[in-house]
């Protein structure tokens, strides 16, 4: 009730930006006071509610992931808790001979490192062209993207694992292949990037080259080391990518089972497989899968934020 | 109407005006866009004759090293001392040539060229025990498409090296040097430095995104699926069979499971943009309101949603919902229902699961950039309507919604189309199911074009229906576009911003 102490105890207010001078009842006053609070506490009700239902998942997956695959059940069971926590599961995935899973982390961390190095480079090569260069077809080349980027993506699907399958980069050269497919036509999506070299002032390339600069001595020099927020966002989705990609996975790696990615591989004992056994396993896969990925991105949240909200902002 | 007699109107009257001014322009959006493509084809045909013309009068003008570079590309850079372009274009001339006219006429352009207008006319047949194949339908198609490629190629070549023989012979007779190699090399890295880091992407997206593009839009006019498989089989050009039967009229081909899956696929993606859009806006403002404590771990929560990759949590969600699953079970265990909910077997009920969950993937996402945007209004907006004495309701659809959606306008945009093609969702979750007896094509009730397309791709090896709603999603995702953007009347200028 401390609250009720604070509120002055004067029936006229000073506007001063108005200029005018309002009378206000106490009582009105310290309404407002509380409706302020009810507000407060129905928005921390909310946000409560709210982070318990996008939490629960998560802790749910975790609980199951811990229940023991030996004495109690593999598959889907009516209880949460489990009766009997082990890591039976977790050792079945690392250990046991029948399981391709450490593979598939190694196939996934493999794709996702190289993606992120080489998929940044062309991603900042193109948008920092487009973006800071101007040169005759640079109009043409931003329309043909956009038309092509209205294409579906899975529509060229034969004819990539066809090409792939030409150069023997599927099945076994499965891990290659699929870095090929992602890095090759990963320069079309610059946008966010483009947008934040767009918002560099020009005059900074304009002095650097009045003292003598070649462009790409601007580009190295100059506009690189200022965008370092972009260039970690660009590898932090390039690196997430791929642990999430089941179609193309699937497709290049097709029946070939050590050269799946973790997604293909978890995604088949669910749907495929009899789920029923593989169900804890799948838990146990996908906390080994999202705890890394998570750690990092919380961790680069912030670049991850000054990317979407300024794509979002210049479209 | 005059301004001043808009202002007379009462507020439903005015929303009815702006309803009816949306859909008074869309015509209006229509013909600005073909308007535009008929500029743009007439500039075409424009440039081309320029460039017949200018082909003639370098040849009538030039000496006779230009005139022999017609011929033999690159002789004219190599007789005026640039050696390196010289070689560089003679070499171009040359693979060209041994790809066109090769000995072996298995593997040249011209077999393949040659082919084209049928897609092989020899079958693979057995003898005895062995197989002896004949045409590759496959093949013929894609090195086909391959060889005008690199025609193209070839022709745009051919043109510079004339082109720069012309600008040679004027810079000797003005009595300028002509650049070296080492000149060359150096503007890559200054004046040409959009070459340098164009080129590996440019190849890229050629080689896998323009070229396989190209090779689907010609599926489409073909037979190529099951029954026509190369090597075993040929395929052929059929025209516009495929785009007839997916649009028929009758229930009894695919046009019915078409236009079933197209209505299905624009109300998702209506409702997973603005639904989305809205609600991740409310939790935007709720977490930013002055007052509210540990706005880092709130947010930080949400954003959980999109740090876990996709498969793990919209798998395990898909399990929770399951007839078996921890939601049915549970409500059974307290005795709130008798028998399982029909999330996924039930075709209403398994699309608003995937509306709802769909909602818990994209709060977060949104709540991100609104939360970005809001900080950007000024804060002298809010304290003037405040003294003014608007409550929290007004100020939202006088401020905050106006200016959101102004900034965010081509996000909206690229959100829905985003939304069409947005696989994951679907499949992870329902996987298209529940199926029905009345589509076809495998088609579910929750199937989106893209997922369709897939199911096409890999179960039924139907390629030429799935090129054809390839097509299909790119009409109904550049119409789309092509009226927004034309309705939208200042179309963003992009050197605004810089």
């Amino acid at each position: 009730m401390s609250e009720k102490n604070k509120i002055p105890e004067v029936d006229i207010v000073i506007d001063q930006e108005a200029g005018v001078i309002r009378e206000v009842k106490p009582d009105k006053l310290r309404s407002k006071k509380g409706h302020e609070r009810r507000v407060n506490t129905s928005i921390y009700v909310t946000l409560v509610l709210m982070s318990i239902i996008w939490l629960a998942p998560f802790v749910f997956l975790v609980f199951q992931s811990f229940r023991s695959y030996l004495t109690e059940s593999g598959g889907m069971v009516n209880y949460l808790l489990p009766k009997q926590w082990s890591l039976d599961n977790y050792t079945w995935l690392l250990t046991d001979p029948s399981s391709d899973f450490l593979r598939w982390y190694g196939n996934t961390l493999i794709i996702a490192l190289f993606c992120s190095v080489l998929q940044t480079f062309m991603v900042l090569s193109v948008s920092y062209a487009l973006s800071r260069l101007r040169f005759k077809g640079r109009k043409l080349i931003m329309n043909v993207v956009l038309v092509l980027g209205m294409f579906p993506g899975f529509l060229t699907m034969i004819i990539l694992y066809f090409l792939l399958r030409q150069l023997g980069l599927t099945q076994d050269g499965a891990v290659p292949g699929l870095i090929l497919i992602y890095v090759a036509s990963s320069g079309m999506g610059y946008y966010i990037s483009k947008g934040f070299f767009d918002t560099i002032p020009k005059s900074l390339d304009e002095s650097a080259r009045i003292d003598g600069a070649t462009r790409s001595q601007v580009f190295r020099l100059i506009i690189m080391p200022l965008a370092k927020p972009i260039v970690i966002y660009t590898i932090l989705m390039a690196f997430m990518a791929p642990w999430g990609d089941y179609v193309f996975a699937s497709y290049v790696a097709f029946g070939s089972k050590p050269n799946y990615n973790v997604a293909v591989g978890l995604y088949q004992w669910v749907n495929v497989n009899d789920y029923q056994g593989y169900f804890t396993r799948f838990c146990a896969g996908g906390v080994l899968v999202a705890v890394p990925v998570t750690v990092l991105f919380l961790a680069l949240q912030k670049y991850y934020v000054e990317g979407v909200t300024g794509g979002a902002v210049k479209g | 109407m005059a301004d001043l007699e808009y202002f007379k109107l009462s507020k439903p009257q005015k929303m009815l005006r702006g309803i009816g001014s949306f859909f008074a322009r869309i015509p209006q959006g229509i013909v600005n866009g073909l308007k535009k493509l008929a500029q743009l084809v007439v500039s075409l045909f424009k440039g081309l004759g320029a460039n017949i013309a200018d082909l003639f009068t370098t040849f009538k003008n030039g000496d006779w090293k230009t005139r022999l570079s017609y011929l033999v590309m690159g002789f004219g850079s190599c007789a005026r001392g640039q050696w390196g372009r010289g070689i560089l274009f003679f070499l171009f001339q040359t693979v060209f040539n041994v790809y066109m006219f090769m000995p072996n006429a298995e593997f040249s352009g011209c077999y393949y060229l040659g082919k084209l207008s049928t897609l092989g006319t020899v079958e693979t047949y057995k003898q005895g025990r062995k197989t002896v194949y004949g045409d590759n339908s496959f093949f013929i198609l894609l090195y086909g498409v391959l060889t005008i490629f690199f025609i193209i190629a070839f022709i745009y070549t051919w043109r510079v090296n004339i082109k720069q023989n012309k600008i040679n012979e004027q810079l000797l007779k003005s009595g300028h040097k002509l650049k070296t190699a080492k000149d060359d090399l150096d503007s890559l890295r200054d004046e040409q430095f959009h070459k340098t880091m164009l080129a590996l992407p440019t190849l890229g997206v050629t080689v896998f995104t323009i070229l396989p593009i190209f090779f689907m839009i010609l599926v489409a006019f073909t037979n190529f699926d099951a029954t026509h498989q190369p090597p075993g089989k040929l395929f052929t050009w059929v025209g516009w069979d495929n785009f007839n039967q997916l649009l028929a009229m009758d229930s009894a081909s695919y046009g019915d499971t078409f236009r079933h899956v197209l209505l299905w696929t624009l109300i998702w993606a209506f409702f997973a943009t603005f639904l989305n859009y809205f609600l991740g806006m409310l939790v935007a403002i709720m977490i930013n309101k002055k007052g509210i404590k540990l706005k880092k771990m709130w947010r930080t929560i949400l954003v959980m949603t999109i740090a876990i990759p996709q498969f793990v949590s919209l798998l395990y969600v898909s399990k929770m919902f399951a007839a078996d699953g921890l939601v049915n079970t549970y409500l059974m265990k307290w005795g709130w229902i008798s028998s399982p909910l029909p999330f996924w077997t039930d075709p209403v009920w398994a699309r608003v699961t995937i509306i709802v969950i769909n909602v818990w993937i994209g709060i977060p996402y949104l709540m991100l950039i609104a939360t970005g945007i809001l900080m950007n209004i000024p804060a002298d907006l809010y304290e003037s309507a405040r003294i003014d004495g608007a409550n929290a309701f007004q100020m939202y659809r006088k401020i905050t919604l106006p200016y959101m959606l102004f900034v965010t306008g081509p996000y909206l945009l690229t959100s829905f189309t985003g939304n069409i093609n947005n696989f994951n969702v679907i499949f992870l979750l329902s996987g298209g199911k529940p199926l029905s007896l009345d589509l076809a094509g495998g088609a579910g009730h929750t199937d989106l074009l893209i997922t369709w397309l897939y199911k096409m791709t890999v179960n039924d090896t139907n390629y030429k229906l799935a090129a054809v709603i390839g097509i299909l999603v790119f009409v109904v995702t550049a119409v789309i576009n092509l009226i927004v953007y034309n309705m939208i009347p200042s179309v963003k200028n992009e050197e605004d911003f810089q």
